[in-house]
Parts: structure tokens; C-alpha cells; sequence
């Protein structure tokens, strides 16, 4: 461990820092444009230079440069408060000074640094260079004048998200970041770039002219467009949420989100459900709270009560539902839509059981019928990382894309039961394997009791290493399946025993043909599917409507805040569910949301303790011998759940980036 | 005192060089470049035996020898070739890069080599990649060489047909291969680390060391770049032994040198000459005077285009080696010698120098992207006289600001000639703004 001396203040820091994070540590601020803790070192800002000694009599780019034992750094001598103005003076020549119609104002890197390290004007006399607009999709707006050619986003597109597609062209005062032929970005990450710019080159294109940073409410929540659960902060003016931005949580998410995520905000404010409806003469007709109740309270269910959860639920909402389905004395209780009715006596065998930080360790990884760029691209990118440390990565399932050297043994769910001998061999040799199971996977019969038997073929299970990971991607899966929602047999057991009364928690996957003969309640807050079946529509919450608890694929407990209002009429979901419970005669005990939390956290301990939750480790009997090609179950990224189906920014990028539709621009 | 009883040491021998102390005997191309020319030279004249000397030998006989990189910042050769390991302790092999991408405005000797005598190259691309314990050569070339680029790869198939590269090279026993690259036609190109970006079919930009080449360079693997005269004498010491090199010279500026004058001289020329030759003696010798009389000369660049300029008096008995230019606020480079007597508009001559670094610059790296530009568009105004005389101090200071803070020395050497120009002509910038200001007469209406 080297000790160094920043500024005269003597420090050790671990081996193998830079000088900028020795300064760092020193509590020393070091401007910065092309350094990024995520990135490789580029170096070519210029900006982060400082004095050190021994060294030549120049200063020195301390992103770049290893901190030595015995250096002397300074930070605040001549030397570096002149290059910095020097630099801080390059790179605002050709920099348009249009903060005031500029995005990124107010949380602008080179704002704010040219305020602190700056000289206050410019000897610049020349004109200054102006660079066309480039097109990188219907996420990123550009442009490209302000560009200061960090190349944060090059080396992005090529690091993190696998996608070399943006580059830079040309070269001196001409060199021009592009995507290579401008077409869009292909990649479900793109929208990190627009945190990454640090001027407002990059700019978030659905985001564009909405708002000021100064005039937002920042609220942190957990993403539900996948099960990764993304730590997001929800960025709202008024009633109305206007943009989602990451949080850093380096367990779970780094420092990424992915485009969804990041941009079905606007679906929030269309096709909402924001009063009560009741089905009328076979039509959908707006109602009072009242009526609505009472048209539910005059369903003669006699107990035959059953509850349907959906994908973007929060725990509270679940067990509010289970509460009164229970108390109402029925035990029906689905989560998983589509009709999968894997076996759920172990958790910890439906559960990704490698943390996801780990996963970058993992030498050896198996996927199995996934394709994780679209159901969980976070999750691909810690791949891609342990790919870097000298994994390597073998597949079965269909072949797509993603973004790294993969070899592929075939779609055959019955390789699972005479994996090659390579793959045996590759496996008994690593000593932190991994093997990834997608959803698609439990739909095959037999192929989650095949990919169980594995565990031990392959050695999956260590000490302190469980490399058995089923990946979900609902967001409230593990949640649902912690209170109990699952029945043997899945929705079609439930669907054959006819429940008089169904709720329908926000459930918008369900093919609700089979529940013909059922009064149907629906919670929830898009007009999707789930509303459209629906005899009562009760308008619920989104996401970011209210706080909740949330379980990601891993078993990790989050909590999320409450943004902003549900729109007009519509309610947070538990309290929807205690004040029918009320009109029903089957008066929920909770009054608060603090007391029905409090509830679930007696019924439900592990839901109480905010981190990984500890399933154990047992492996359920289960039948093998599956066979047969394995399915994607999702059709397409963008438009997975009822909020991005209701966004215009998913929908153009599903059309765009899926679909290959082209968007003509009009001319500027 | 012992200074006093010692006996005077002979003054160090700076010219001028007899023919028959010329390493590159063939450098006008009077006789054919071909194998069998070459090897009536004396090229691939028992190479075997250079090389059976062993490595170790080879390095130390570079280093007795004094050679100093010729590329233009004159970093011992043999030093550079030591830094390489000995042993590849995982496996990954060594490589040799040579920088054939000559494109210093006024440097034009790596082209008369590869034209003429391209087995001196190829035979020194042996001779140094097996004492660097080197796997291969890369002779990156210039794009814009293409008559050159054609002889080297003939040249390069004949040493093969002749059993001189390729497995068992000239019958030593080990395996050398010799690849020649064409570049694209970028300056920055022969900057090592960009060069080695470009062989590797990236964008040739210079990358941050450390790490430095000889730890991870081409591919990864450790690398020496070195220029092409550097690499084509390297046979002719070791014949000639490191002691009748390191006769040329002064103390620490050793050796034979190929300089190229070009300009206002009668006849411009490229000529191996002794390092130290006063500048006088090597114009007045192989140049025919400059144009119009010695009183004529106005300045000198004598490395190439990104050193100082010197003015006329203070370049005239000048030992035109390292520290003698050095010492003068140059330096040698390539020993580029551009003359220019007192018909140049010496402003609009840098003023061109700088737009040749503002189109060259990669734009990598702040300071030298957005600084050759604006210096460019300084001097511009400077030439014409469309300023005010406190440009010339804000210029100045421009200058400063992007030397040293760049990544490779592009910044440097856009830097330094604006620099050499406001050192040694700043009253003719001045004349020119203030005439251009004065009121201009008007006819009477």
C-alpha cells in the first residue's frame, strides 16, 4: 500500500489506485470530464492534471497515473490552478455558450466546473465551430456543437452496454462523436449516455425541454419494469413524474438503468384509469366509488374468492389482496400470469441465488433459454464483466445477440440431461460457475427439475457460492411468491375451479377467457387488458404513486417512495382494498399503511429487513426429462407490461428498434 | 590540478565525413536497390555472425556505440532496445516496430533509405528485433510513400526467397518475420503509441502511458518502436565496430547523420554527414551556400517542422547535433534542415506550420484540439496584421497552455515554432499590426 502525500497530508492508499483517487481520498476535489469510475481511463480531457514529484516539470493527468510510493502531489499549486484554466478555456471556445436553452443547464459538469476552476471569460476571438446533428435513436437527443469529445459515451457503447456502435470520426477540431452510419443505437442501455455526457451534447430526447433540475422533487424508488429492480429516483414537477433516472447501488444496478426504466414515465400520464368504472349492460360506464363497491358487495362468492397479482405489484398491495381474499374466506391466490405453475416448495430453487455483484466473479456461466438483453440487460452486463475476468459463456436455447462471445450448444431442452463434455469439463474446472435459467425455461415440462439435476452434475453449489440462478422478470414475482402467491396447479387450476369473485391485482397478462362465469375486480391503474375484462374497474396506484416494498430476482428487499398523486379519482391500492373490505363486511385490520406494514412484517419477517433475503438452499424433487425447443416469453422489450405499452417513447422505440420501422425527421 | 597534466583530448571529429566512413552507400540511388546490389554493398554480408554475437552483446555494442534514436527526440537506441524482456514469462511475444511514417515537413531521409537502400533496413530489422528477442517487424509506412512502400515489400520478398527472414533467418536458427504496413496518411501516425493503435486497425491515437510500449505495446505485447535510420544502421555498427561510430561527434551526440536541407539553399540535398558539423560547414559544403549569399539567410529550422526556428547569427557556426541545437532553444529532430533566407514572410511560414498541426492534431486530447486551431487562427491574423499587439503575448500564452499538457508531443511541437517565431521575430509581428492600423491616406473627395 503506497503512502503518498496530497497537498502536504500524508495518506496510504490501496494498491493499484490512481493519483485522482488518492486525492480523492484525501478529500481533495478533482475536476474531471473523460475520467469515469465505470469507464477505461481515456485520459484525454486533460482536466484532472496536477503537480506531482518525482515526475517531469509538467503536470500530469491523475486519472491516468498510478499513484507510487513517496509521490508528492499538490492540487493547489500555480502549476495546476493554470492548467486547469487552461484547459477549462480549450474546451469553452467551441463550446456554444447556450445554457439558457440547453438541457443540461443547472446539472451540467462543465457549468459547474467552469464556475469553480474557470477563469470567468474567454480571450477567444474567432468563430466557433458548429457540428451537424447526428441521429442516435428515438432515446438520445443530440447535440453535437456542445459535444466536448470525452468519448464517455464511445467508450460506454463499447464497455458496458457491448454495443460498438458510437464512435468518433474525423479528427483535430473536426473529430465528431456519431453513431456509425447514424443509425440508432442498438441497445436497451442507450439511455445511460444521456448521464454519462457531462455537457448537453447527449440529452434525453422524450425529456427534452420538460423541465429544470432545480424545479424537480427527487424521490427514490424501485424500478418495476423488470425484476432486477433498478434503484431509480423519480424526478416530478406537480402531479406529474417527468423523468426516472438511476440511483448508484452497486449490488444491484451499479450505476445503470435501462431504457425502459428510464423512459415509460410518460406512459404514467396516458390511458390512465383515474375514476371508478362498472360494467353496465356489457359496457365499461364511469361510476362513484360508492356504486362501485356496492356492485361488488352484492356479488353472492359464498368464499369462492381468488386473487390474481401482477407483474409491477409492490408486497403491501399483495398482502392488503391476500388479506381479504382470506377474509373473505378464499384461498385462491395466482401471481404468475401466463399459466406457469413451476413447483415453489423451495424458494431458493425459483430464486437467483449468486448475488448479482458476484456474478462477476463467476468463471464458467451456463445460460439457459434466456435472452437476458431483454430480460434483464443489467444482468448482461455483469456478464459481459466477469466475460473481461476470463469467464467463459455457454448457452442453450435460442441464439441472439448478446453482446459477447457465447457458444451456443443448440435449442434442445434435452441437452440439459447430456451436456457436452466440454461444457462438464469447462464447469469441473472453475471454481465459482454459474448457471443463468431464464423464465422462458419453466414452461418446458420438466426442464426446471433438469436444470436442478445439474446443480450437482456441474457443481454449481460450493461454500459461500450458489451458482444456481433462476431469472425472473416480474418485478413482483419474488415478492408474490414470498406471501403465497402461487397455487398448485397454477392459473389454470384456478381458472377450473370457477371462483365466483376475482380480484385482479393490476393482472394485465392474464388470458381472461378462461374466467368467464367470475365476477371480475380490477385494481389496477392503465386501461390495459386487465381492465377491459374487467365488471368493476377500481383505479389503483402506479409504481410511483405510492411507496412499497420490493423483492428483486435475487430475494433482495428494497423500498421504494411515493412520487406524486395518483391521478384524479384513483387510490393507493391498499386502500382501496381496506375501505371495500369495509363495504364487503370483511373489515381489514390496518387503518394506516404503517399498520398494515407492520402486518406483512409479522406475517412475513424476511419482507421486514431491507437486503437479500436467505431462502436456505434445498432442491425440491422434482420430474426431468424435458424436451423441445425453449420459447422467449417476451415478444418485445419495449412494450412488456401496461405502463410502457401506454408510453409513446416505448412504443417508437419498439416500432424503431424492434420492428425496423424508419422515422423520417423533419428538416430542421 | 589533474586538468591542468592531463594530456588535451583530440577535439571531438564533426566532419567533414569521407565516403568511405558512409553507412548508406547507395542513398542517391546511383546503383540498383535490389538483393544483389545491396549485398555487393556489403549488406547480408554474413548477417549470421552479427547475430551470432548474441543478444546481449548486440544491445551493449548499440549502447558503446552511442547511437541516439533518429526519429527526433534522441533516446539512446540501445538503451531502448534493453528495456525489452528477456524472457516472455506468459508467453506473449515481442514485437519490433519500425516508423517508416515520415511526415515531418522537411524530414524526407526514411523515404531516400526505403528507396534506395532498403536492405540496410531490413537487415537492421533482423539484427535489432533478434537482440530485442523480438518475434517479428512491423515497418509501418507512410500511406502518402507509395513508389517506397512498393520497393519494401519487393525488397522485404527477396529476403525471404534468399532465405534472410522467415524461419531459421540468414541460418542463425532463429525465426524472424518482417511485415510492412501501409498507413493512412496521418501525421500522428508516427507517434509510436498512435502507430501501434493503427497497426492494430484502430484510429491512430496516441494512448496514455504509462504503460509504455516495451510493457504493453502492439497487441499487448511488448514493443519497441524505433525509427528507420535508427534500425538501418545498426548492421554497420556492429561490422564497423561501435568504436568507429562513436569516433563521429561529440561526447553524447555520436555518430553519422543522414540531414536533409531543403529551402533556400542552391542545392537543396539529403546527405550522411558527422553529428557536430557546424552548419556552415555542412550548407557551405554540400548545398552550394544559401541563395543569394550568406547575408541573405534569415532563419533556420533545423529539425523539421516542430523545432524553433533559429535566427541567421545565432545558427551560423552552430554544431548541428543534440545539445548543440539544444543549447540554442531548438533542437535536432530528424535533422530536417529548412532554410529560409530573407525573401520569406517568416510569419506566414510558421503561420502555415501551424495550420499543418491544427489538420494533424487527432483531437483526442483538449488542449491540442481546440488549441492548434485557435493558434492557427491567431497566426493568420498575425500574418496579415489583423490583430493588436497584446495578441502577441495572448498567443504566447496559449502556447504555453497546450505545452505539456497534452497527451503525446503533438501539442509540443505545434507549440514550439510559434514559440521560436515570438522569441526571435516578435518586432516583425508588431510591424505588421502596427502598419496594418495605421490611418490610411484617402483621396480627397
Amino acid at each position: 500500500m503506497p503512502k503518498v502525500k496530497v497537498d502536504g497530508q500524508e495518506i496510504e492508499v490501496p494498491a493499484g489506485a490512481t493519483v485522482l483517487q488518492a486525492c480523492e481520498m484525501a478529500g481533495k476535489e478533482i475536476p474531471r470530464f473523460c475520467y469515469h469510475e465505470r469507464l477505461s481511463i481515456a485520459g484525454n480531457c486533460r482536466m484532472c492534471l496536477v503537480e506531482v514529484k518525482p515526475g517531469p516539470p509538467k503536470p500530469q493527468a491523475s486519472c491516468a497515473l498510478p499513484a507510487a510510493e513517496g509521490q508528492e502531489i499538490r492540487t493547489d499549486s500555480l502549476m495546476v490552478k493554470k492548467a486547469r484554466e487552461g484547459v477549462m478555456e480549450f474546451l469553452l471556445i467551441n463550446h456554444p455558450l447556450d445554457c439558457p436553452i440547453c438541457d443540461q443547464g443547472g446539472e451540467c459538469d462543465l457549468q459547474d466546473q467552469s464556475v469553480a476552476y474557470g477563469k470567468g471569460a474567454s480571450r477567444f476571438d474567432e468563430n466557433k465551430r458548429a457540428v451537424t446533428e447526428k441521429y442516435m435513436g428515438p432515446i438520445v437527443k443530440t447535440v453535437m456543437t456542445r459535444c466536448i469529445q470525452c468519448t464517455r459515451c464511445v467508450r460506454f457503447a463499447e464497455e458496458v452496454a457491448g454495443v460498438p456502435e458510437i464512435g468518433a470520426i474525423y479528427r483535430g477540431e473536426n473529430m465528431q462523436i456519431t453513431t456509425y452510419l447514424e443509425h440508432a443505437a442498438k441497445s436497451e442501455l442507450s439511455g445511460n449516455v444521456v448521464d454519462l455526457c457531462p455537457v448537453g451534447a447527449l440529452t434525453s430526447k422524450p425529456y427534452a425541454f420538460e423541465a429544470r433540475p432545480w424545479e424537480l422533487k427527487k424521490t427514490p424508488a424501485i424500478d418495476v419494469m423488470d425484476a432486477l429492480g433498478t434503484n431509480i429516483r423519480l424526478d416530478s414537477r406537480g402531479r406529474q413524474v417527468l423523468r426516472a433516472v438511476p440511483r448508484i447501488n452497486d449490488d444491484v444496478n451499479e450505476e445503470w438503468a435501462s431504457d425502459k426504466t428510464r423512459h415509460n414515465v410518460d406512459g404514467l400520464v396516458r390511458k390512465r384509469l383515474d375514476r371508478p368504472y362498472v360494467r353496465k349492460d356489457g359496457k365499461l360506464v364511469p361510476a362513484t366509488w360508492a356504486e362501485a363497491f356496492a356492485a361488488i358487495a352484492a356479488v353472492q362468492h359464498g368464499g369462492s374468492v381468488a386473487a390474481i397479482a401482477g407483474d409491477l405489484l409492490d408486497c403491501e398491495t399483495m398482502f392488503a389482496g391476500k388479506a381479504l381474499v382470506e377474509k373473505l374466506g378464499g384461498t385462491m391466490l395466482e401471481g404468475r400470469q401466463t399459466g406457469m405453475a413451476y413447483d415453489v416448495s423451495s424458494l431458493s430453487a425459483v430464486v437467483f441465488n449468486t448475488p448479482l455483484a458476484e456474478l462477476e466473479t463467476a468463471d464458467a456461466i451456463l445460460l439457459v433459454g434466456t435472452n437476458l438483453r431483454w430480460e434483464a440487460p443489467l444482468v448482461n452486463t455483469r456478464i459481459r464483466k466477469a466475460i473481461k475476468k476470463g469467464a467463459k459463456v455457454f448457452a442453450v436455447g435460442p441464439e441472439v445477440d448478446l453482446t459477447y462471445k457465447v457458444e451456443w450448444l443448440g435449442n434442445d431442452a434435452s441437452l440439459l440431461g447430456k451436456l457436452p463434455q466440454a461444457v462438464v469439463e469447462a464447469f469441473g474446472k472453475a471454481a465459482r460457475p454459474a448457471m443463468i435459467v431464464g423464465g422462458g425455461v419453466l414452461a418446458v415440462d420438466g426442464a426446471h427439475g433438469d436444470t436442478l439435476a445439474l446443480v450437482e452434475t456441474l457443481g454449481l453449489v460450493k461454500e459461500g457460492w450458489n451458482g444456481y440462478n433462476l431469472l425472473h422478470f416480474a418485478a413482483a414475482r419474488m415478492g408474490a411468491l414470498m406471501l403465497g402467491f402461487a397455487m398448485d396447479g397454477g392459473i389454470k387450476a384456478m381458472a377450473a375451479a370457477k371462483p365466483k369473485l376475482l380480484f385482479s391485482l393490476g393482472a394485465d397478462e392474464v388470458d381472461y377467457a378462461a374466467f368467464e362465469g367470475s365476477f371480475k375486480v380490477y385494481i389496477g391503474h392503465h386501461g390495459d387488458k386487465g381492465a377491459h375484462a374487467a365488471d368493476v374497474i377500481l383505479p389503483g396506484a402506479s409504481y410511483a404513486e405510492k411507496a412499497g416494498t420490493y423483492v428483486n430476482l435475487e430475494g433482495r428487499v428494497q423500498r421504494g417512495e411515493k412520487a406524486v398523486f395518483a391521478p384524479g379519482d384513483a387510490r393507493e391500492d391498499w386502500s382501496i382494498l381496506r375501505a371495500l373490505s369495509d363495504a364487503m363486511g370483511a373489515t381489514l385490520p390496518f387503518d394506516s399503511f404503517d399498520a398494515l406494514r407492520a402486518a406483512m412484517f409479522a406475517a412475513v419477517p424476511a419482507l421486514g429487513v431491507e437486503g437479500l433475503v436467505d431462502y436456505g438452499w434445498s432442491v425440491p424433487s422434482l420430474p426431468t426429462g424435458a424436451s423441445g425447443a425453449f420459447g422467449s416469453p417476451i415478444k418485445d422489450f419495449y412494450l412488456t407490461n401496461a405502463i410502457c405499452r401506454a408510453s409513446p417513447t416505448m412504443q417508437q422505440c419498439s416500432a424503431e428498434l424492434v420492428h425496423g420501422e424508419t422515422f423520417a425527421e423533419a428538416a430542421e | 590540478m589533474a586538468e591542468d597534466t592531463a594530456p588535451a583530448a583530440p577535439p571531438p571529429f564533426v566532419g567533414p565525413l569521407e565516403d568511405k566512413d558512409r553507412i548508406f552507400t547507395n542513398v542517391y540511388g546511383f546503383q540498383d536497390w535490389g538483393i544483389d546490389a545491396a549485398m555487393k554493398r556489403g549488406d547480408w554480408d554474413n548477417t549470421k555472425a552479427l547475430l551470432d554475437i548474441g543478444q546481449d552483446t548486440i544491445i551493449d555494442r548499440i549502447k558503446a556505440s552511442g547511437l541516439r534514436g533518429r526519429g527526433g527526440a534522441g533516446f539512446p537506441t540501445g538503451m531502448k532496445w534493453s528495456f525489452m524482456p528477456k524472457e516472455s514469462k506468459d508467453g506473449r511475444p515481442s514485437f519490433l516496430v519500425i516508423n517508416a511514417d515520415e511526415s515531418e515537413p522537411g524530414s524526407c531521409k526514411d523515404r531516400e533509405i526505403i528507396r534506395h537502400d532498403p536492405h540496410k533496413l531490413i537487415e537492421g530489422a533482423l539484427v535489432a528485433g533478434f537482440a530485442m528477442r523480438a518475434r517479428a517487424a512491423y515497418i509501418y509506412i507512410r500511406g502518402e510513400f507509395i513508389y517506397e512502400a512498393k520497393v519494401l515489400f519487393a525488397a522485404v520478398e527477396q529476403a525471404y526467397a534468399k532465405g534472410f527472414l522467415g524461419k531459421n533467418a540468414c541460418g542463425s536458427g532463429y525465426d524472424f518475420d518482417v511485415f510492412v504496413h501501409r498507413g493512412a496518411g496521418a501525421y500522428i501516425c508516427g507517434e509510436e503509441t498512435a502507430q501501434i493503435e493503427s497497426l492494430e486497425g484502430k484510429k491512430g491515437q496516441p494512448r496514455l502511458k504509462p504503460p509504455f510500449p516495451a510493457g504493453a505495446g502492439l497487441y499487448g505485447c511488448p514493443t519497441t518502436v524505433n525509427n528507420v535510420e535508427s534500425i538501418a544502421v545498426a548492421p554497420t555498427i556492429l561490422r564497423r565496430s561501435p568504436e568507429w561510430f562513436a569516433s563521429f561527434g561529440r561526447d553524447n551526440n555520436k555518430g553519422t547523420k543522414l540531414f536533409q536541407i531543403s529551402g533556400h539553399v542552391n542545392k537543396p540535398c539529403v546527405v550522411e554527414e558527422s553529428m557536430g558539423i557546424p552548419f556552415k560547414e555542412l550548407i557551405d559544403r554540400h548545398c552550394g551556400g544559401i541563395r543569394g549569399g550568406w547575408d541573405n539567410l534569415l532563419a533556420v529550422i533545423p529539425g523539421g517542422s516542430s523545432v524553433p526556428l533559429v535566427p541567421a547569427a545565432q545558427i551560423m557556426d552552430a554544431p548541428m547535433d543534440f545539445d548543440g541545437l539544444r543549447a540554442l532553444g531548438s533542437g535536432l529532430g530528424t535533422a530536417a534542415v529548412i532554410v529560409m533566407d530573407k525573401s520569406t514572410d517568416i510569419v506566414r511560414a510558421i503561420s502555415r506550420l501551424s495550420y499543418f498541426y491544427k489538420h494533424e492534431s487527432c483531437g483526442q486530447c483538449t488542449p491540442c484540439r481546440e488549441g492548434t486551431g485557435w493558434m492557427w487562427r491567431v497566426m493568420e491574423r498575425l500574418r496579415s496584421g489583423e490583430a493588436d499587439i497584446s495578441e502577441i503575448d495572448m498567443l504566447q500564452e496559449v502556447t504555453k497552455q497546450v505545452e505539456g499538457h497534452t497527451i503525446c508531443a503533438l501539442g509540443d511541437a505545434a507549440a514550439w515554432p510559434i514559440q521560436g517565431l515570438i522569441r526571435h521575430f516578435r518586432p516583425e509581428i508588431e510591424r505588421r499590426i502596427i502598419e496594418r492600423g495605421a490611418p490610411v491616406m484617402e483621396a480627397a473627395e
